[in-house]
Order: C-alpha cells, then structure tokens, then sequence
C-alpha cells in the first residue's frame, strides 16, 4: 500500500485532464469560454452595429467567418453568442441540481407523503419531453434570458431530483450510515456528511451532461425566438436567422451549428473523463 | 451493574423474533452472545444500541437497564446521547462499516467532536493517539487515508477506534471478525479484549466461535431460536454445560487428538420464525429429549452451581474434556 500521498476528490478535475480525452475536451471548453468572457477584446467588431452595404459577404480576410443579414460579422456574434448560450445553460442547470438535490435528498431521506408527492410531481413533468417544459414556462414568462434559464432549470429539474432521491435511498441503508448512527450521529450528520457526499458523483456528472443538453435547448428556445431577444445574439437565434438564407449564405446557420455541436460533444467527452476522475477507488482499480 | 436485561422480547410487525432473554453485566466483564444465525443475537445487540426502529422493531415488554436507567422508554433524542457516549457499538463487517468518501480520520474525529466537545486539533490528536494504541502503524498518515486503501483488519481497528473514542462505558460488537482473515481474527479479538481490560469497559461480544469465547469472555448467554437456553460463567459452562444446545455447540469444537472425521455438527436447522417448534424450540434436534419438551415451554430456571437453564431435562454435568 503506498503510504503517504491519498487522492482527493478536489483534484478530480486536474486527473481529468490528464487524460487524452480530457484534454481535448477541456481545452476547447477553456477556449469557448475565454472568448465568451473576452469577446470585446478579441475582436475589432461590434455585435450589434449593423452595416448593410457589407450584407452577406462570405469568410474573408476581414471578416473570418463571413457577415450576417446586417452586414454583422459572423464570427463576433457567435464569440458573443457563447456568452448567451454558457451563462443560460450553467445557471439553468445549477438551478436544477440545487433545487433537485435539496428536493429528491429530503424526499428520498425523510421518506412519508413528503416523498410521495414530489415523486408524483416528479414523474409528471418526467412524462412530458424537456422542450415541452419549456416552451410551456416560456410562454408564461415571456420570453428572454432570466425567462429561459428557469424554464431550462425546471426543465431539467425532475432528472436530478430522482437521480438524488433514488442515491439517497439506496446510501441510507448502507451499514456505514447504521455504524454512524449507532455512535450517535443525528439526521444532519448523515444527511451532509454521509449521504450527499456518497450522492454526488452521479449529480456531477449527470449534470455535466445535462448542461450540454441545455445548450441543446436553450439554442433550440433560440431559434423559435423565444431565447434570448435581439440584438444580443444567441447560438439559436444565430441559426434561425440563417434559415431564410440558407442557400444564399449558408454559412450563417452552419458555423454557429457547428460552434453548438462541437462544444455539447466536447462537455460529454470531458463529463466521460470526470467519472473515472471522480471515483476515489478508481485509482486502485487500474492499479 | 452497569447493564441488566430483563425478560427482553423484540417484535417486528407481528412476529416476535426474540423473547424472554435475562442477563447482566458489570464494568469489566466481558459478555460472549452465542447461538447459530438467526437465533436473535444481532437482534439483540440492535435492542441494546437503542437502534431497533431502524429495522421497524420495537420491545413490546422487558426493561434495559443501563447504569440503572431503563433504556425502552427513552426518547429517540435520549438514546441518540447515549449512542457513542456511553453505549459504543462496532459492526459486523468493517468493509462496509466506514464511509467510502469521508477519510479515516474525520470519521473517527466526529465521535469524539460530537460527544466530548473536542475541538478539531484536540480530536484529532486523540484519534492519532486511539490508532496507535490499536497498533495502527503510522497512524497520523491513516488519518488521511480513504477506507478502500486498507485491508480489513486496518479497517476494523479503525471501526474499534471510533467505538472507542468517545469513551464509553459498553461496547457491543456484533461479529467483529467474521469478515477477516483467521490470522487476523485472533489478533483483532487480542487487541479489543485487552483494551477492554485495560479501560475497565464492559463488553457484549456477538459470535459464534466457541472457541473465541472461552478465551476472551466471562460469562456466556447462549440463544436459540430466538429464546435464551443457558446463561452460565464460562468455565462452567465449558465444564458442564446444563443445556443439551451448548453441550452440543461446545461439541463442535475441534479438539486435539480428535479421530479424523469425528467432528459433528448439529443434525438439522435452525427453525424460521415462522415455523418455530411448539414447547422447547429446541426439542426437534435434541438428544435428551423427554415427555413435555414438544408441548411445554421450559422455564428458566437458576442453578446451584449459579447462571440460569431454559430446560427440561438439564445435562447433570458431563466432564468435558
């Protein structure tokens, strides 16, 4: 046994990356993230000033990715775009998880009608498709940013709350939380210092993946025109205005597209690598 | 007398799974808890933790007492201080008995933080002292360790180590080595009997190794089917058990000399709750039985020689080798 050094969870993120996977993966997600904060840096452009002469030119030197409808360059709208798109999606999420954990924990841990009725709400929003969820809320709330990110984060709301719930249940009846127990420890005790921390690696990870999912609906509520409101300009909305030009500049709805695609695989690919990285015994298994 | 139990019986939902189980135990007394599986002996030391309504059990009648008080009426919130303060338990399989996320440490920390008020560096210096006394080498570097990085017999040092941290007066130790090694067996039951001895505690020792008893206890109770059968001091319960069911499980020791192949074991099983035997539950595996044994239930009754025997028909002391 080697005595001396013993991993952390905190470092869980830094083993990820230490992976081919997680390397690929986490350098294009530092990449879409450093210019969704440095956007006005690293561009000579402006994302709203329109210039209509300039309409529809294709990539070129001046403009990299080409210009949009209003002569906007297209490659600053999706730099801008990403802020749209990561802020909404994360805080969408991190509403999910915080409200599901606190929701599907004291469900799964109290147990009673507490229980029962989350579970039956639960599995009501469960059985409609996350876009109907959202739509739905977005039509009550109106569109825009704060509207899309709770609609988003109640959309994903009953995936967490379950996957918490279900972990909590099956942790509780493990003999160290009888052992606990049997030397005094009271319900919160076991609740944050047994129950949540055995809880949270499924959490993290499902989350992971659940944000790429959200970029996934949050363009989606953009191309209907329910995200984001021009002229802050969103991946979705990018893409939707593309449609109508969709042969004459088809650029303008590929390339946001692609900036989609490509950050929710590489956010999959770096959660694959979070699982192995998060598991405390995973070290021993390869060993 | 530190703990007395009287006339116990457990139910769970409408079956009583134990009942009518008498003994007591004083500060440096080691108690053995023998019987086969299913006898109530686990059961019994869930009774004694206060922690039945976790299995949905509860003590219809029967007194704890516990330095005079009686545990069965307590309040969740007066057992819950008297859990790891003054009553200690260790689990049967220290595999599962730590949390896999937490370190070593920090979870032998929290019982002596929550029960004696320690402060972090306090408590910490009392665990590294704790593990060392386990003979736990390099004990402050174990602190930091996770469970899954020490074998079994590390693992269940430690869980004795947060039995004993907060310094209390009973510990109940449910099978503790069942889950290791032989070699590591005797050595784990070496280090509690010694600690125990040395802190003047008192021990309920869960088993099912005879021969774990009659090294390490004082006194024995032995269960079957969910009913007490003897109660004796060890010595004489080796030299002349009263009851047919601990003469036979003594003779399921190996001894030396013994013709290859003439080990026994006890013909038949032990019976379910749902099919207990009427009269003595014992009596359908029994040598001695007699007239009465399948319809009358034997009381419990005092020998001269001091202890008690659940029996008809007790043995009249047959010289054990």
């Amino acid at each position: 046994m080697k005595v001396g050094t013993f991993d952390t969870r905190s470092g869980a993120i830094a083993r990820a990356l230490a992976t081919p996977k997680g390397v690929i993966a986490g350098g294009w997600l530092f990449l879409v993230v450093f210019v969704a904060i440095f956007a006005p840096y690293l561009t000579p452009y402006d994302y709203d000033i329109q210039n209509l002469p300039n309409a529809f030119a294709p990539p070129s030197a001046a403009h990299w990715l080409g210009t949009d409808e209003f002569g906007r360059d297209l490659l600053t709208r999706i730099m801008y775009g990403a802020r749209t798109s990561l802020s909404v999606s994360s805080v969408a999420i991190g509403i999910s998880v915080f409200c599901g954990m606190c929701l599907g924990a004291a469900a799964g841990f109290f147990g009673g009608w507490f229980d029962r009725a989350v579970t039956v709400a639960v599995d009501l929003t469960w059985s409609f498709p996350e876009i109907l969820v959202a739509l739905i809320l977005v039509a009550i709330m109106g569109p825009g940013v704060t509207g899309t990110m709770i609609a988003i984060g109640v959309a994903y709301l009953a995936q967490f709350t379950r996957l918490t719930r279900a972990q909590i249940m099956a942790i509780k009846s493990e003999t160290f939380v009888e052992a606990s127990r049997s030397l005094g420890a009271g319900h919160g005790y076991i609740l944050f210092r047994h129950l949540l921390p055995n809880a949270l690696t499924p959490v993290i990870v499902a989350a992971m993946l659940a944000t790429g999912d959200a970029i996934i609906l949050e363009a989606t509520l953009g191309f209907f025109g329910l995200g984001a409101q021009p002229p802050t300009p969103s991946w979705g909305a990018l893409m939707s205005s593309g449609t109508a030009q969709l042969f004459k500049a088809p650029w303008i709805i590929i390339l946001p597209g692609v900036a989609v695609a490509v950050t929710v695989f590489a956010i999959n690919l770096f959660g694959d690598a979070l699982v192995r990285a998060l598991d405390v015994r995973a070290g021993l298994r390869e060993a | 007398m530190l703990l007395r139990v009287e006339n116990l019986s457990v139910q769970i939902g409408s079956i009583t799974p134990l009942e009518g189980v008498n003994f007591d135990l004083d500060k440096g007394e080691i108690l053995g808890l023998v019987g086969e599986s299913g006898s109530g002996k686990s059961l019994t030391a869930l009774a004694l933790a206060g922690l039945l309504p976790l299995i949905g059990g509860r003590i219809p009648t029967g007194r704890l007492l516990f330095d005079g008080a009686d545990m069965v009426p307590m309040s969740r919130s007066q057992l819950r201080a008297l859990r790891g303060r003054k009553i200690a338990f260790v689990t049967q399989n220290p595999m599962t008995a730590l949390d896999p996320v937490q370190r070593i440490g920090d979870q032998v920390d929290f019982v002596s933080r929550t029960h004696l008020g320690l402060g972090r560096k306090a408590a910490r210096a009392r665990t590294v002292e704790l593990l060392t006394q386990l003979r736990i080498p390099q004990a402050d570097t174990i602190c930091n360790a996770y469970p899954h990085q020490l074998s079994g017999g590390m693992k269940q040092r430690i869980v004795i180590a947060m039995a004993l941290s907060g310094d209390p007066e009973l510990i109940i130790a449910d099978e503790p080595t069942t889950a290791l090694d032989v070699t590591v067996q005797a050595q784990i039951i070496q280090i509690l009997t010694t600690l125990v001895r040395e802190r003047g505690l008192a021990l309920v020792l869960i088993t099912h190794d005879m021969g774990v008893v009659a090294q390490a206890c004082d006194k024995v109770v032995v269960l079957y089917a969910g009913r007490l059968a003897e109660q004796r001091q060890v010595n004489a319960l080796f030299g002349r058990p009263a009851h047919p069911y601990s003469a036979a499980l003594i003779g399921c020791i190996p001894r030396e000399g013994m013709a290859p192949g003439s080990l026994v074991g006890i013909p038949g099983a032990v019976p379910s709750v749902a099919s207990y035997p009427t009269g003595c539950r014992f009596h359908p595996r029994c040598t001695n039985a007699g007239a009465g044994c399948s319809d009358i239930v034997p009381e419990l009754r005092s020998l001269d020689a001091g202890g008690a025997v659940a029996c008809h028909y007790p043995l009249p002391g047959i010289e054990n080798a």
